[in-house]
């Protein structure tokens, strides 16, 4: 079968693979449809997640058809279409029971601190992801879900994890109906989390980035404000000066390791690696928001050590929500509204790609080329 | 700038998921006794461990289920066992794999040459989409490399000349 492979930074090419087998009685075998390369994949194309390994195949996003089942799986059966969360949980564990499907801990031996996740390096478990033909999805009864009749298969594929990603940072803010909701980012979850924002009742929603293309289109998508922090001095002064020098009720940082805007940060994150990561975003984030209000993290960040302002969260009593989206537990109701028309996910693909392109679509998505927002790459097999 | 959008009409779906209840621990707060308790879940059948599996020393087992996609090998693999020999706060944890994967990087290449395929890294860096949409940003991409590498080998050369 034809996956994608990871062969160094900024290096990746489409191979020839093994075929995925049953490994245990509860697997599935799916084979893909449609999958995405998402923002958090950059990380590892660029290099920066500790214990990714050359061969190693990404893709976190990814839907398809069912083709075998493992002898303890009862909830599937083959030939069902299937969204297929990112997390890779096991429903048993005391994290699981608690709906904290991202935080499984029957799902990846490398780490503890993170759950399992598909194609997302060894510090996620060490799985092969769904950029490829076909794939393995451990613990199938748990988190695949059949595609409801009448879903478009771009909707369908975006409820995987952005959709979720972007609704559970609103989710996290705690927002009250009248709250100012910041966003720094305005990549798909970003713009995921601005549109989310509205269903918990803000009252006004900003996004910071500094692609004008993007901002361009989360104005339109989410019908909110919009600025680009290249054009203003200080972010943080801007947003104070903006809401009565209080600071807003909510921030989002849906950007992670690599955000751009700091020189410091961009040396020691980016460059170094001498830290997780940027943490720009982070950093405007705690700043901007308002005593007492609450900053809902989304962004990735890597395992090492942050120059995180952890005065700033102390002295101003802050609540820091952060986490892997619940996928598996938000699935219902993303689909409920997909269907009910609040949502349109399939309005951010920009992009459909043959599989067999994926070291342009990288790029095209990394370097932020011919206005993309959301590839999506399609296996040849899916094209007949 | 004042908040003019008193009237949330325009918004398809303002509010409806809006939920007083939604507090900073949920959903934490559906934590039982039994949580206090450690490894109390009944565990899923364990996969067949048949291959090398490093596990952190934060947990004293491998879990029910695992990745297969590369066990640890040559050098790299050395190098990624050293690592998991310390907790994941750690910088001796995080450096050597960051180190281990520039090392397995060099032995992808070592691979390829010596299964006879040579690397294509115009096609692998993507260039080809970059040279269609960003020829400009590739050009100088090209200059600053051949540059660099101009004056490495010229600063070399005046050395071993001394």
């Amino acid at each position: 079968m034809l996956a994608m492979t990871y062969r160094g930074p900024q290096r990746v090419r489409i191979e020839n693979k093994p075929m995925p087998e049953i490994l245990h009685p509860q697997d599935a075998i799916v084979r893909v449809t449609r999958s995405c390369i998402c923002g958090s994949d950059l990380h590892l194309y660029n290099g920066n997640v500790p214990d990714t390994r050359v061969g190693e195949t990404f893709g976190h996003e990814f839907i398809g058809v069912v083709e075998e089942i493992g002898t303890d799986v009862h909830n599937l059966k083959v030939g069902d279409q299937v969204i297929v969360p990112f997390n890779i949980a096991c429903g048993k564990c005391t994290f699981c029971k608690q709906e904290l499907y991202g935080n499984c801990h029957e799902a990846n031996p490398q780490a503890t601190a993170v759950g399992g996740i598909f194609g997302y390096s060894h510090i996620a478990g060490g799985y092969n992801g769904g950029q490829a033909e076909y794939v393995r999805v451990p613990y199938a009864d748990v988190g695949p879900m059949v595609i409801p009749s009448g879903m478009h298969p771009d909707d369908a594929v975006l409820l995987t994890d952005v959709v979720p990603t972007g609704y559970q940072a609103a989710e996290m803010g705690g927002i009250q109906k009248g709250d100012t909701v910041v966003v720094f980012g305005a990549g798909p979850v970003g713009i995921m989390a601005a549109k989310s924002a509205w269903l918990f009742g803000a009252g006004r929603v900003i996004v910071f980035d500094q692609e004008e293309y993007r901002l361009d289109f989360v104005r339109k998508f989410a019908q909110c404000e919009a600025y680009n922090f290249r054009s203003i001095e200080d972010p943080v002064v801007f947003m104070k000066k903006t809401t009565d020098s209080l600071g807003a009720d909510v921030c989002i940082d849906a950007v992670g390791a690599e955000a751009a805007g700091s020189k410091l940060q961009t040396i020691t994150g980016r460059k170094t690696l001498l830290q997780a990561g940027s943490a720009t975003a982070l950093q405007w984030a705690v700043n901007s928001v308002k005593k007492g209000g609450v900053v809902s993290i989304v962004g990735v960040y890597g395992p090492t050590l942050n120059l995180v302002p952890l005065g700033n969260i102390v002295n101003k009593g802050l609540t820091i929500r952060a986490n892997q989206a619940s996928v598996k537990r938000l699935l219902p109701k993303m689909i409920e509204h997909v269907q009910n028309g609040v949502f349109s996910p399939r309005e951010l693909i920009t992009h459909h790609i043959p599989l067999e392109e994926i070291s342009d679509a990288y790029r095209i998505f990394s370097d932020k080329l011919d206005n993309c927002i959301k590839p999506v790459l399609i296996p040849p097999s899916a094209r007949v | 700038m004042e908040n003019t959008s008193k009237d949330y009409s325009h918004i398809k779906g303002w509010g409806i998921d809006a939920d007083p209840k939604n507090d900073p621990t949920y959903p934490m707060r559906k934590r039982g006794n039994e949580t206090h308790a450690g490894y109390t879940w009944e565990r899923p059948p364990l996969q067949p461990e048949n291959m090398e599996v490093l596990h952190s020393n934060e947990r004293p087992n491998v879990t029910a289920v695992f990745g297969t996609s590369m066990p640890p090998k040559g050098l790299s693999g050395m190098i990624r066992r050293y690592a998991f020999q310390y907790g994941e706060g750690s910088f001796g944890h995080w450096l050597p794999l960051l180190v281990a994967d520039r090392v397995n990087v060099v032995e992808g290449i070592v691979e390829d040459l010596k299964s006879g395929h040579v690397p294509n890294i115009f096609a692998e860096r993507g260039m080809k989409a970059q040279w269609k949409y960003d020829r400009k940003g590739l050009l100088q991409g090209i200059a600053v490399a051949a540059a660099v590498t101009t004056a490495a080998v010229l600063l070399l050369n005046r050395r071993s000349e001394d």
